[in-house]
């Protein structure tokens, strides 16, 4: 990245200041908070960095409204923290990918988390990062400040901008303040694990979950031997087998109730363990962050495709690449370890997924050296409509494309 | 309410546009006399009429796709069409324009169980889903009260909710994927049965776009288990304030209900008038809740629940014991917009959403706007999630009076804006919360908007004089104008 320059932006206000001042003088911006997220996406190659940093803190938080308001730059350990205080959460479980990339935990931002748009094993019932975004308020490549959205739960006012922003990678505009909905946390969890099982009947098995039971799973994933083996958790690691993890959450004794009922629709899967809760909080951390790939200097994928291929699609790439996998979202997200190479077999990887789901589905590289992803695309190409539109659309938000060049596309 | 001035020269080009859309889609799937268009002539918001130059009702979205680019090439303007329920007006037709009606696209595509979704044309109703699936133990949530009609294409345009967004969601929650046609003919998947969208969320923008950006040919949507048991209570309160304090109470225990519903003094007195249901008829307000989940799940909410209400202060509390009662508790409720027809020649349902601590606040300002105006209001309201449905009740036949409910409806909306919420909640601005754009949005805010639409639509040809109070050119919406005076290298080329 070159760099000539930074701005630091205390408010909205400065940072329309930054931006106009970037526009006349034809540099392009990468935007950072804490740069926890630069290893997600493809380099950024701007003139100067806009650095949000101090936008930072809670605008508003109320509770019983269930809505957060924000600055960009609030830590998301500031933000968590104070949700907990009041028993809530962001119900898309936004994973921390610090470890991963051989960063400090929770080093991020919120508008970090929401701007990268990804989400954890939750997602499967709970909705993803821009379900859980209410409004945006933000600075366009116009130079101008705008909003989007509102802070209620039911609102189609207008077009929904805000969830474009969402997972934008901060190619549209500079947000300066984000209003999330925010949901209780469920009073009780516990997680019900299957020993044992293989790929295929382990996907069979999330399925029962989720089709036949009444027990209202809310995750749903699956680790194979090798994976289950890297788990921090004894329970997990210690019988040497792979793990299938089934997670009930809700109020009271009713978690209690839904397991039995849970056991019941399984029959006999197979021998199983429970996790209460702080063992279960545990392995689904786990599993959000990728964190049985921390260290080394692996590649890591993680792929989003329909649920019900999953088992076939990853049992597939066992075998052509010789590394380590594990399932997510029963079967709709894999998470692939490959040995390092210049590729990073993004050619192999998506010859697989399209063979197998088509266009239904894309793989995403999340972590590898820099040099790998300014050779490839970390996001899955597009349709050549779907890419053509994208541009547009990023166009009519940033005409000059001057906010984060290439992070999402090589720009042209 | 002025919709942009027809275009003579288009209209009088109609004979040659006849034969060109006729060679598109050939038999009856072009209508144009005069007698047969009446029946597009509005939707759910009769209160505007207008019939256009002629419908077309393609069956394929090769058609779909040749027609649009058909009115691209000449430049006519397009209004889609699903089942016509639109409350604001989305699908009033233009006099220079055409209807495309979807209608004929009513096939359910593909019920695929393993991945938890159905592909669906999007003529298909929402209720179809439900029932294509219900034999199986699994239901789609969004649940807009005329669901049994209005189509998936529709919803999909208005991001339509119902009494369960708060732990469901709306369309937009629960839609994976559509096939779109742009204006220019361009077919394109957005999302697919996978979940997450692999760059920019283009499915999520579409969704609630108000048949701005392009005609869905084909979605597929999640459906859900259903829940193996519902149950729901009836809280009777003497004041409105504490009904709101329950709604805050529950949430803060961290229990999220499958629907939350507030009725005033004089919607519960219609409402039980008309269909008997045993409401307590001397409450201020009644809150309906509804859990749902396992037996066991759902007894320890019933309790909680109840508890609540009782620290709140319900005077009076009911919780079903059998599904028929169940139902009787809703059927109420789900009475609230005939009942108020019977005690109403006519009646206008306004659709605003505020923050849910404002209700208090809200329901005191709209009793005083309804005295100042002259016109009864009765109230409903989503108060799960603040949607509030004001109906106005008037009399077409005394002059003025719609006019007045109008402008009654118009002040109460700016009242929700004032207090943090926004103008509609489900319903969608189409043409008659137009006008009021500009009361929650800045001129910024709704040039950003319009120039999303001109990266789909650069001719303003979809749905024209709908959602946005002033049409802006994207050649004049696209000029980088550089602001402040901070401006460091004056002389620099820009693009």
């Amino acid at each position: 990245m070159t760099v000539c320059g930074a701005w630091t932006p205390a408010n909205a206000t400065e940072v329309v200041g930054a931006v106009n001042e970037a526009l006349a003088a034809d540099l392009s911006l990468e935007l950072v908070g804490t740069a926890s997220r630069r290893s997600l996406g493809r380099p950024v190659v701007a003139d100067a960095v806009l650095d949000l940093s101090a936008l930072n803190g809670i605008v508003v938080y109320e509770p019983e409204e269930l809505v957060l308001v924000a600055a960009p730059g609030t830590p998301m350990a500031d933000v968590r923290q104070a949700l907990a205080q009041s028993d809530q959460h962001l119900a898309f479980e936004p994973p921390d990918f610090g470890p991963l990339w051989g960063g400090a935990e929770e080093a991020g931002t919120i508008g970090g988390a929401i701007l990268t748009g990804r989400a954890g094993p939750r997602r499967l019932t709970a909705g993803g990062v821009r379900d859980h975004v209410l409004g945006v308020k933000a600075v366009n490549g116009f130079g101008e400040a705008f909003a989007t959205g509102g802070r209620v739960m039911k609102n189609v006012t207008g077009f929904d901008l805000g969830k474009l922003v969402a997972g934008s990678f901060g190619t549209l505009c500079v947000v300066t303040e984000l209003t999330l909905k925010v949901l209780p946390q469920p009073p009780n969890t516990l997680t019900l694990v299957v020993l044992g099982l293989d790929d295929h009947a382990a996907l069979r098995t999330m399925q029962i979950a989720m089709n036949e039971s009444s027990a209202r799973v809310s995750s749903a994933a699956h680790l194979p031997a090798d994976v289950a083996a890297a788990s921090t958790l004894d329970r997990i690691a210690g019988p040497g087998s792979a793990a299938t993890l089934l997670r009930i959450e809700g109020v009271g004794s009713s978690v209690a109730s839904r397991l039995a009922d849970l056991k019941r629709a399984l029959g006999d899967a197979g021998p199983t363990v429970v996790l209460e809760r702080d063992e279960s909080d545990h392995a689904w951390a786990e599993i959000s962050d990728g964190a049985f790939f921390v260290g080394g200097d692996s590649q890591v994928w993680r792929l989003s495709l329909p649920p019900a291929i999953g088992a076939v699609v990853g049992t597939c790439l066992r075998r052509e690449l010789a590394g380590r996998h594990f399932y997510d979202w029963a079967g709709g997200a894999i998470w692939v370890e490959t040995p390092k190479v210049i590729d990073a077999h993004a050619t192999q990887i998506r010859r697989v997924l399209r063979e197998l789901a088509g266009d239904d589905g894309h793989a995403t590289l999340i972590r590898s050296a820099a040099e790998v992803r300014a050779s490839i695309d970390p996001f899955q190409p597009r349709a050549p409509a779907v890419a053509a539109l994208s541009e547009r659309v990023r166009r009519q938000f940033d005409p000059a494309g001057i906010f984060n060049p290439g992070r999402m596309t090589e720009q042209v | 309410m002025q919709m942009p001035a027809a275009d003579a020269e288009m209209i009088e080009r109609r004979a040659e546009f006849l034969v060109a859309l006729r060679d598109i889609v050939p038999g009856e799937g072009v209508i144009h006399e005069h007698a047969a268009l009446a029946a597009y002539e509005c939707d759910g918001l009769m209160a505007y009429r207008q019939r256009p130059m002629a419908v077309v009702l393609p069956e394929t979205v090769q058609q779909v796709s040749r027609i649009l680019a058909y009115c691209h090439n000449v430049g006519l303007k397009v209004v889609p069409r699903g089942a016509g329920t639109s409350l604001s007006g989305g699908a009033l037709p233009l006099a220079d324009g055409i209807v495309l009606g979807m209608g004929k696209f009513n096939r359910i595509v593909e019920i695929d169980y393993n991945n938890r979704c159905v592909v669906v044309q999007p003529g298909v109703t929402n209720l179809a889903i439900t029932e294509a699936v219900a034999d199986r133990g699994f239901y789609y949530a969004p649940d807009p009260s005329s669901q049994i009609v209005c189509s998936v294409g529709g919803n999909i345009a208005e991001n339509a909710g119902g009494v369960h967004c708060l732990k469901y969601g709306m369309t937009s929650n629960n839609l994976l994927g559509i096939e779109l046609v742009l204006i220019d003919g361009t077919v394109m998947r957005l999302g697919g049965k996978h979940l997450d969208p692999q760059a920019l969320d283009l499915l999520g923008v579409v969704c609630g776009s108000e048949g701005l950006l392009g005609v869905v040919t084909e979605a597929t949507v999640r459906i859900l288990r259903t829940p193996e048991t519902q149950r729901a209570l009836l809280l009777g309160f003497s004041e409105v304030e504490s009904a709101g304090a329950c709604v805050a109470e529950v949430i803060a225990a961290g229990i999220i209900p499958a629907a939350m519903e507030i009725m005033d003094r004089t919607a519960i007195h219609a409402a039980e008038s008309f269909v008997h249901v045993g409401y307590p008829l001397d409450v201020e307000a009644l809150l309906l809740v509804e859990v749902d989940g396992t037996a066991e799940e759902v007894e320890q909410l019933v309790d909680l629940v109840g508890a609540l209400g009782k620290q709140c202060g319900a005077g009076s509390l009911r919780s079903s014991s059998s599904e028929a009662e169940r139902i009787s508790f809703w059927a109420g409720r789900k009475a609230a917009f005939p009942a108020i027809g019977q005690i109403s020649p006519d009646y206008y349902c306004v659709d605003g959403t505020i923050p849910r601590g404002a209700l208090p606040r809200a329901l005191r300002q709209i009793t005083a706007l309804s005295a100042e105006f002259g016109l009864r209001v009765a109230n409903v309201f989503h108060a799960g999630d603040g949607n509030l449905h004001p109906l106005i009740l008037y009399d077409a036949d005394n002059d003025g009076e719609l006019e007045r409910a109008e402008e009654l409806g118009a002040a109460i909306l700016r009242f929700c804006v004032e207090v943090g919420g926004v103008l509609t909640g489900e319903h969608g601005v189409g043409v008659e919360k137009r006008d009021l754009m500009e009361v929650q949005f800045s001129k910024a805010d709704l040039d950003q908007q319009q120039r999303l639409k001109c990266a789909f639509d650069v001719g303003g040809l979809m749905n024209p004089g709908k959602v946005f109070p002033k049409l802006r050119r994207c050649a004049e919406l696209g000029r980088v104008h550089v602001h402040g005076g901070a401006v460091r290298f004056p002389d620099i080329e820009r693009f």
